[in-house]
């Protein structure tokens, strides 16, 4: 790999332009708008040409690999680098960075408070931080950035959301802190393994992931991981903080949030947990999985029951979320390859969700479902948008979210019958939030309500078709994702001692001409 | 003389100004109990420095004079302003630490 | 383009897949010339309103060409090798696992292409004419497009994955057909209620799909049919029976059936084409398609069997009492498809007559539908058959055509549904005398509601309102339906001679299983024929002889029960809507008090101690002056006693 520091300037750029766009005097708003979009701009061309020189089969871990002592005397260094599953999740994020800013480019001109100069400066400081979690390969930057995360999103929904922000920024602020810090907790005893098993302590990742480290105690510590990334997931029975966040923050914010945002816990249950801790994910797995059901029927069958769009949405995540554990922790390729695409799926396809709505929301001034009706008579096109966000959300095929719930659904079932079997309710379940929303949203005739309502204007077509450019790519031609995520996923199930599951009745898979069925093993 | 006496008078001294800063209203008269703490302090220094036989105490002494003296010009001000503005001296009338 | 050779269970002598080259390398144009035409359309806006539906009528076509080309070529071919496999790209590859985006051209799939390129051609055709006025009839034939494509998809997929993702679309066309007119709130609710049903049947999808997998390791109907024998029993009756639920959503049987009924809120020529002749036939390609997996279950097959006969009467029964003619319609297309999933339980006795069945079932049920569009496009829509009457003489064209396809459905020889009802019914005996009861009391009854959609329609006096003045159709819509009804005179003897039928499908579900009847065949035949005769003597007797009521009669409780399709949305409002709405809003009484109550109450406890604390601090100099003073006190005891 080059020496080009392309990770650094990725993560660092944001934080620049935030600087600039966060100072930019009054009556500069639209200067620190095309700023922001410009370098968001700028990183999707950066992740685009590092996508282009990624090797999915390379030796090495990690590649774009930078490394700097930062507190030698803890053994602490600046360290980044990605694996394909980060690449993949940088690259739906930094996909979102523009999208997100030009939805949101209205969301803070009619702020009495706040100027419109520190919302882009907030977003994009959040586009940088969320670079350094996903690229951070020494655990205490990780850490670091994992906590910074929540200053941007603390402020964003504090000072630019709508109804009871200040109490859902301080829920979310207090939740995020009590995992952050089980997860310091953690870190901090892991440092001492560490420096007992290795002579040195480190938080250097490539000398973590399958370290020895005895079955007590890395159980305490796998708990400490988890819980942290639990509640950021979120799982049931941690997660009412989402509702209320979704519902208070703007849809921008509620997009980075809930679509990228809380990746990064199922993004380090891959990373860290299976590879750090193996035996105590092999021993927790089945509460793990029973946890996950749990999460993919409750949210579900909560969200049918929501009357406020956004609180709706953020409740599909839940259940979506329990999706992706289940596939992470059915130790199958299967499952965990599947879990990824589903996590870029979920990203896209709440992105649409929340975006939309956000639409639709901005016209009417309320989120509640109830005050909409018939909006398929007076703006088709707006309606169009929301029911392809919907398909994408109960897992059309063709569009990224099937490819994801299928390929869990299969993996898991190889390990976990009963679990899978379950969660496919999710299917029927998912089809009734959607569809009964967008019933009492866009269908019917036309209310008071919505009468007057504008359809779609050019700047929500232009954040609309890339997101489902995005879905409709992964959905139809998933293959690229699959080709850089599945050695990644092969490396971190490698630390596992459980057995890969082989067919029962293993036959050669004659349609294709051999080129994916070398390694018949029986 | 002994010069345990001196321990002694200083010990006496704090006691004298703890009782004052205790049991008086006006915040003069408490200021001045505390003064009358810092200096019993100070004696005590002073006494050990000479039963030592090291000059330490008396450096420490110096010390004590230096931010008591300092303390006068931030308390005195402090009580001037809540008297002119409550035309009152008394540390139990307002409840002076809470907002 | 590059597709492979493959050979695959030759073994059994039954089929050899072989590389799709010349016209059957176009296979995959046969999906993507309909696809285009819905991206264009749904994606084109206004600009395609001019030319939309035109464009859309016109792919369809040449997608019937193109199939129809490669229909002649196969014929061309020795029976063994019409089998041609297209692979296109690889799809979801992980480690040993992998799903290819191919198709699989055979007799069984061209039938179906031919099938669903000619009626769905035809259908475009007659929405030209049917839909010309309406405002949004781009999209409506966008969607018609969509639906062709995830058909064909369907019917051509080379694995269960790529089945699945053909049959989730036509389940989202069907779904946005059917909610078409969505303005109407209860269309809306139609719509919906017909994509979660389907949904509730996809279970059986996905899980089948997952046991594949875990099974063999491949969702290729290569490989899962090869590894199919060696699976244990239970497995591929659990395999069965999940295709099974799959099927009875999208085809309407029991326990899945209700909502066929709803779904004709959708445009009639909707009706004809999604809800008639192709996507609710799906089912029963699926389980012909799985023929290896059935014919080794017995237990599959039986349920397959129960299902199908339990359909077959429930769907009569209901016909006879619906005055809504495109209801009493559907809930003979229910009827009907019973006829073919009990033929296709039947083992390799029945797989090809349940095709047969199906495919002249397609003609002349889309030819009814049709039929009774035009009829609603000269009534004003009305539906309602009590105000209808007589109307033989204002709408000739409609009339013979519909009465052909009556003819067709009742199995009057020589028309279609005669030859291929007739042997499912001999099929149904061999097999089980109570079977073959069941099937031919509901050809019976099948006779009789036909009949009484014919003559509540086309005979008797006019009941219409005085401003209704009907008239035939324009000539787009009189145009195919003369092409069905021409299908459903001359397709059952076309395929029924020479075996025609059997001998094509026979590489694909092996040959007809030979059955031993106890009586000869021209019995049961003068049999079947005897029973509709009465079926449509007692239909002439009730709506021909004495004059039909515009008000319904209250009838028996039977008939009040079958006008209310026997309490199936009662039965699933009380034991599923209900239940389940209480479930979800307990859910989120308990999410918001329980959980988060939990959550906002052990905040509300911290703040209130520290609210408590706070007390502590008066405020009073004093006192802090006295707490320091114990505090220190206490420091210094501690010391000293410490050291001591």
């Amino acid at each position: 790999m080059n020496d080009f520091p392309v990770l650094s300037i990725l993560g660092l750029l944001p934080f620049a332009a935030a600087v600039v766009v966060g100072f930019l005097p009054h009556g500069r708003e639209l200067l620190a708008k095309q700023i922001a979009l410009v370098v968001s701009l700028v990183m999707l061309a950066l992740t685009v040409a590092m996508a282009i020189s990624f090797e999915p089969n390379a030796a090495e871990p990690f590649q774009f690999v930078e490394k700097t002592p930062w507190i030698e005397q803890f053994g602490i260094s600046y360290a980044l680098g990605v694996d394909g599953i980060a690449l993949v999740l940088i690259a739906m994020a930094v996909s979102l960075g523009p999208v997100v800013i030009l939805a949101g480019w209205n969301d803070a001109d009619d702020n009495e408070r706040h100027r419109p100069q520190t919302y882009f400066a907030l977003l994009l400081a959040l586009l940088g931080t969320i670079v350094f979690v996903f690229a951070a390969t020494d655990l205490f930057l990780f850490y670091v950035a994992f906590e910074v995360m929540l200053i941007p999103v603390y402020f964003l929904i504090g000072m630019f959301g709508r109804g009871q922000r200040t109490y859902a920024a301080v829920k979310f602020l207090l939740y995020s802190l009590f995992g952050g810090l089980l997860l310091l907790a953690a870190l901090i005893g892991l440092y001492v393994v560490s420096a007992r098993e290795l002579g040195t302590g480190t938080f250097d990742w490539t000398l973590l992931a399958g370290m020895p480290i005895d079955p007590d105690t890395q159980k305490i510590l796998f708990a400490g991981f988890f819980f942290a990334f639990a509640v950021k997931a979120p799982m049931v029975p941690v997660h009412t903080w989402l509702p209320d966040a979704a519902a208070s923050a703007t849809p921008a914010t509620s997009t980075l949030l809930v679509g990228v945002l809380d990746k990064v816990a199922t993004f380090a249950m891959l990373r860290m947990v299976i590879p750090i801790f193996p035996d105590a994910s092999e021993w927790a797995a089945p509460f793990v999985v029973t946890l996950a059901v749990i999460s993919i029927v409750y949210g579900a069958l909560v969200a049918i029951g929501q009357t406020d769009m956004y609180r709706l949405i953020a409740y599909t995540s839940v259940s979506h979320f329990g999706f992706i554990i289940l596939g992470i922790f059915a130790f199958t390729e299967i499952g965990g390859s599947g879990s990824v695409v589903y996590m870029v799926a979920h990203g896209l396809s709440t992105a649409a969700l929340f975006l939309v709505a956000g639409f639709l929301v901005k016209r009417r001034g309320s989120s509640l479902i109830p005050s909409f009706g018939g909006v398929q008579r007076v703006a088709p096109l707006l309606a169009g948008f929301f029911l392809v966000a919907g398909l994408s959300s109960l897992a059309m095929p063709g569009l990224a979210s099937f490819v994801g719930e299928l390929t869990v659904l299969i993996g898991s079932y190889q390990r976990w019958p009963v679990a899978a079997v379950i969660a496919v309710i999710g299917i029927v379940l998912s089809s009734l939030y959607v569809l009964i929303m967008y019933q009492r949203v866009a269908q019917g005739p036309e209310t008071e309500n919505v009468k007057g309502m504008r359809d779609a204007v050019p700047r929500e077509v232009v954040v609309f078709a890339p997101i489902l450019a995005l879905t409709l790519a992964v959905g139809i031609f998933p293959k690229p994702v699959f080709d850089v995520v599945n050695p990644a996923i092969e490396r971190t199930y490698s630390f596992l001692q459980v057995a890969p599951v082989e067919p029962e009745v293993p036959v050669g898979d004659v349609t294709t001409d051999g080129a994916a069925t070398d390694g018949e093993d029986s | 003389m002994n010069p345990e006496n001196y321990l002694y008078l200083s010990s006496i001294l704090f006691v004298i100004g703890a009782v004052g800063v205790l049991v008086r209203r006006n915040a003069i008269v408490v200021f001045m109990c505390i003064e009358l703490m810092l200096n019993a302090s100070n004696l005590a220094f002073v006494s050990f420095a000479r039963l030592n036989g090291n000059i330490d105490g008396q450096v420490v002494a110096f010390f004590v004079m230096v931010v008591a003296a300092a303390e006068v010009v931030i308390g005195l001000a402090i009580i001037v302003t809540i008297f002119r503005t409550r035309r009152s001296a008394s540390v139990d009338d307002p409840n002076l630490l809470k907002l | 383009m590059n597709a492979a050779a493959v050979v695959h269970w030759s073994e059994g002598g039954q089929q050899v897949v072989s590389d799709a080259t010349g016209v059957f390398g176009l296979t995959w144009l046969l999906i993507a010339l309909p696809l285009l035409g819905a991206v264009v359309l749904l994606l084109g806006g206004r600009r395609t309103n001019s030319f939309g539906p035109l464009l859309a009528t016109a792919l369809v076509g040449v997608a019937f060409l193109l199939g129809l080309v490669q229909f002649l070529q196969m014929v061309g071919e020795p029976a063994a090798d019409r089998s041609f496999a297209q692979s296109l790209f690889t799809w979801a590859p992980i480690g040993d696992f992998s799903v290819d985006v191919g198709f699989q051209l055979d007799p069984l799939s061209m039938a179906f292409v031919l099938l669903v390129t000619f009626v769905g051609g035809l259908v475009h055709v007659y929405s030209l004419g049917y839909m010309a006025n309406d405002p949004d009839r781009r999209r409506f034939f966008g969607y018609l497009n969509l639906f062709v494509a995830s058909m064909l998809l369907l019917v051509l997929a080379s694995n269960y994955v790529l089945v699945y993702v053909g049959w989730e679309g036509v389940g989202l066309a069907s779904y946005l057909l059917i909610g078409f007119w969505n303005a109407k709130a209860e269309y809306a609710t139609a719509a919906k209620k017909a994509f979660v049903m389907n949904r509730v049947g996809d279970i059986g999808m996905s899980l089948a799909i997952m046991l594949m997998v875990t099974t063999f390791g491949t969702t290729a109907f290569s490989g899962v049919f090869s590894g199919v024998e060696q699976a244990s029993s239970g497995v591929v009756l659990a395999m069965g029976l999940l295709l099974l639920l799959a099927a009875t959503g999208k085809s309407a049987q029991l326990p899945l059936q209700a909502w066929l009924g709803d779904a004709m809120a959708g445009p009639t020529p909707v009706s004809a084409l999604i809800h008639a002749a192709t996507m609710v036939t799906a089912g029963v390609y699926l389980i012909v398609r799985s023929n290896p997996i059935f014919d080794l279950s017995d237990g599959a097959r039986l349920a397959v069997v129960l299902v199908g006969v339990l359909t077959l009467l429930f769907g009569a029964f209901v016909g006879t009492a619906k005055d809504d003619i495109k209801k009493a319609l559907a809930a003979s297309t229910m009827s009907q498809i019973g006829y073919m999933i009990l033929a296709a339980g039947l083992g390799p006795a029945g797989y090809a007559f349940a095709i047969f069945h199906l495919l002249t079932h397609g003609f002349f049920k889309a030819g009814l539908f049709l039929g009774a569009g035009s009829v609603m496009h000269g009534m004003d829509d009305e539906v309602n058959m009590r105000r209808y009457g007589g109307l033989r003489k204002a709408m000739p064209i409609t009339f013979i055509t519909f009465f052909v396809g009556y003819l067709a459905i009742i199995g009057i020889p020589p028309f279609a549904g005669f030859f291929s009802k007739d042997k499912i019914i001999e099929a149904a005996l061999a097999d089980n005398v109570w079977l073959g009861v069941a099937a031919i009391l509901g050809a019976g009854i099948t006779a009789f509601y036909m009949s009484r959609v014919v003559f509540m329609t086309f005979f008797g006096e006019q009941r219409w309102a005085d401003d209704v003045h009907p008239h035939e159709s324009p000539r787009s819509m009189t145009v195919p339906m003369v092409l069905l009804g021409i299908g459903s005179v001359v397709l059952g003897y076309v395929l029924y001679s020479g075996s025609r039928i059997v001998l094509w499908l026979e590489p694909v579900v092996g040959p007809e299983e030979e059955h031993e009847l106890g009586i000869p065949v021209l019995a049961i035949t003068a049999i079947i024929i005897a029973v509709t005769l009465v079926g449509v003597a007692i239909a002439y007797s009730m709506y021909l002889r004495k004059p039909v009521p515009v008000q319904a009669p209250l009838g028996t409780v039977v008939t009040r029960a079958a006008r209310q399709d026997f309490y199936q949305d009662a039965f699933n409002e009380s034991v599923f809507m209900r239940p389940g709405q209480y479930l979800t809003r307990f859910l989120v009484f308990f999410d918001n008090r329980v959980i988060d109550g939990f959550v906002n109450g052990s905040a509300a406890l911290i703040g209130g101690g520290s609210a408590r604390l706070r007390r502590w601090q008066t405020g009073f100099v004093r006192s802090y002056a006295l707490s320091m003073l114990a505090g220190a006190v206490l420091v210094v005891g501690v010391l000293v006693l410490v050291r001591l």
